[in-house]
């Protein structure tokens, strides 16, 4: 893809890390050898994203260079290498929804449906009112609990229709379902209950 | 079945606390000094005589990789890398050990870092994992203020630190180079091999990369014996394993198990069974995405282990099972797989850059039967060009799976070209 198609045409003019970036960019350079400053090019990318309503602009990228004493392409190529900076605005809530082949057995046809319908939007669109963008994206790695709706930095779990529809109807009334999993399940044990370690199990309810 | 005393992750559902106090109880960081006090190369022998083979999918012994590492420290540090980018599609394990168990891994990290005479871990994770990567931070805190790792680690006398650095979501960073590549602030594209890690790695210096749950179930090793964990599993593939059983089943959960169990039973037991009953099962992958189907005659008397899967022409790969019954789109099912390589590729080499993107525009084409027969044949082919043919194991992950549908499921491939053709003709 042609990097002009990555990036937003309307950049702010100028970009400045806060108070609160610049006391983690310490912790961040801390991490690597102090000749190894490069390392800290994706903790950055994804510090710039975090304070920047989610995207990156091109003025973060120069500052970023400079931080890190690389030259803007380097930085550049590393954020347009990577999926998950985004070098355009999203929505407020950014919807990756994951439909590799273990989600694809367990539904994720009938959530990408559910979006469709509701939002009226398809990959890579945000829908009209700037609330919500969607990305259809690759295994995010938590394929017992199939399909996967990443919400920003959130993972809701074992969604079929319906329940893509009261997440979207939550987040719209900005009082969003409890992240994990819509059936209540906890974390990866059968939806049955577990079939292994349960005399450890009712230990701890006894806690 | 397993017996809950040989668990290793007894925390794997989170019903427990999962910090520090958490983990003492179930046994964490308990005088690990001691096990430090018995020397590197004592700690090698150990894990070696453990029968651990690397849980990650290649599945070579963990022992022995450590013990390429120079017995010397000369001028440059050695490192510990410990791949968390968990990213093979039916494969969401390590997940649970970073929410769940973060302190095994981390007491891995001290203890195999030692091993290897590492001063210093990094944690590479992958970037969707935001809250996974925010407990596993608290975890490196709790460890630091209660002097398990930095200076003095656990009273060893050995200097230890952990970094967590996080990635931002490229699948092939799960290759070792390539990761190394990212963890250096490049876009992450494999290394040519030699020269290998162990001699140049991280920062040039010479660096072990291991998988989490690898690195996770070393203290209990230690503790518990080499013995212990070779007791259990069959020979050659010892000890418990993580498995994911993902798809068509009616209970879908990670449980930890026994190497070598049967499959079957695996899934009767723990997953509720195949979704309509056995005789209702199509295929299965048995090691994530990249492993070649298995169709159900071989699945009815399969084993889990690394020996009985690779002599079945497919791969135990990260234990990540995806099933799939007899309502399955088995060709849109790969085809999908097709795509998710053709996405995650690097581009660096021209076979899997261009190849990835034209085996899945052909699968695509042959989902809705738009092909002729021959072209089943050209597909094959090029997936045998692409195969062998890279930098990394990505090529051959993307040309697996498509050789083995047309290995167990030619007859439906030409079953849509000629129901398509029909269909054609008859509009003619």
């Amino acid at each position: 893809m042609s990097i002009d198609k990555l990036i937003a045409e309307n950049q702010p003019d100028s970009f400045a890390f806060t108070k609160e970036s610049e006391a983690q960019i310490k912790v961040i350079l801390a991490k690597y050898p102090k000749d190894r400053k490069a390392s800290a090019v994706m903790p950055l990318l994804d510090l710039a994203q975090r304070q920047h309503e989610n995207w990156i602009p091109m003025k973060a990228i120069e500052e970023i260079a400079n931080r890190l004493d690389m030259a803007e392409i380097r930085v550049l190529e590393v954020a347009s290498f990577y999926t998950m900076y985004n070098l355009k605005p999203v929505g407020k809530y950014f919807l990756q929804a994951c439909t590799t082949t273990p989600c694809m057995l367990r539904g994720s046809d009938d959530m990408m449906r559910c979006i469709k319908d509701r939002l009226n939007i398809s990959s890579g669109e945000t829908s009209e009112c700037g609330t919500f963008s969607l990305l259809e994206v690759e295994c995010l790695g938590a394929c017992v609990n199939a399909p996967i709706l990443q919400v920003n930095d959130d993972f809701y779990e074992d969604l079929d229709y319906q329940t893509t529809g009261a997440l979207l109807d939550s987040l719209e009334a900005g009082t969003p379902l409890p992240v994990g999993s819509v059936k209540g399940r906890q974390g990866s044990e059968s939806e049955q209950g577990a079939t292994s370690l349960t005399a450890l199990k009712s230990s701890a309810q006894e806690v | 079945m397993l017996a809950d005393k040989d668990r290793i992750f007894t925390n794997i559902y989170g019903w427990h606390d999962s910090g520090l106090t958490g983990a003492k109880a179930r046994g964490d960081w308990d005088k690990t000094a001691d096990i430090l006090k018995r020397g590197h190369e004592d700690v090698i022998e150990e894990v070696k005589a453990s029968g651990l083979r690397g849980r990650g999918g290649a599945g070579f012994p963990t022992g022995l990789k450590w013990s390429f590492m120079p017995k010397e420290v000369g001028a440059r540090p050695h490192y510990l890398v410990v791949n968390a980018d968990e990213s093979e599609p039916g494969t969401c394990k390590d997940r649970d050990i970073i929410r769940h168990e973060p302190h095994k891994l981390l007491e891995g990290c001290l203890v195999a870092g030692f091993a290897m005479r590492a001063h210093a871990a990094y944690i590479y994770i992958r970037g969707e994992f935001v809250n996974e990567a925010r407990k596993l931070e608290a975890a490196i805190a709790e460890a630091y203020d209660a002097g398990l790792i930095g200076k003095n680690a656990s009273g060893s006398g050995w200097d230890f630190d952990i970094y967590l650095h996080r990635g931002a979501g490229a699948y092939i960073c799960g290759e070792e180079t390539a990761l190394l590549e990212s963890l250096e602030g490049r876009k992450g594209q494999p290394r040519l091999k030699p020269p290998f890690p162990a001699g140049v790695g991280l920062y040039g210096c010479p660096t072990t990369i291991n998988n989490v749950e690898s690195i996770a179930v070393v203290p209990t090793i230690m503790r518990r014996g080499g013995a212990w964990f070779a007791g259990l599993g069959k020979e050659n593939n010892t000890g418990t394993k993580l498995f994911c059983i993902s798809g068509h089943v009616n209970n879908p959960c990670n449980v930890e198990e026994e190497m070598g169990i049967p499959l079957k039973e695996l899934i009767e037991k723990h997953a509720g069974g195949v979704r309509g009953g056995w005789d209702n099962l199509l295929a299965i992958i048995p090691g994530g995405s990249s492993t070649p189907m298995m169709p159900r005659d071989v699945c009815d008397t399969m084993t889990m282990d690394f020996d009985a899967l690779r002599n079945a022409g497919t791969g135990l790969g990260t234990a990540g099972i995806i099933v799939m019954d007899k309502s399955t789109d088995i060709v849109r099912a790969i085809s999908r797989i097709s795509y998710f390589y053709k996405h995650e590729s690097c581009g660096q080499c021209t076979p899997c850059r261009e190849g990835t993107g034209w085996m899945y525009r052909m699968m695509d084409r042959l989902v809705r039967g738009e092909a002729e027969e021959y072209e089943i044949d050209t597909l094959y082919q090029v997936t045998k060009q692409v195969e062998g043919h890279t930098i990394c194991a990505l090529g051959d992950a993307a040309a697996w799976p498509i050789q083995g549908l047309i290995k167990h499921f030619r007859p439906e491939i030409e079953r849509r070209i000629a129901m398509r053709k029909s269909v054609v003709d008859a509009a003619q």
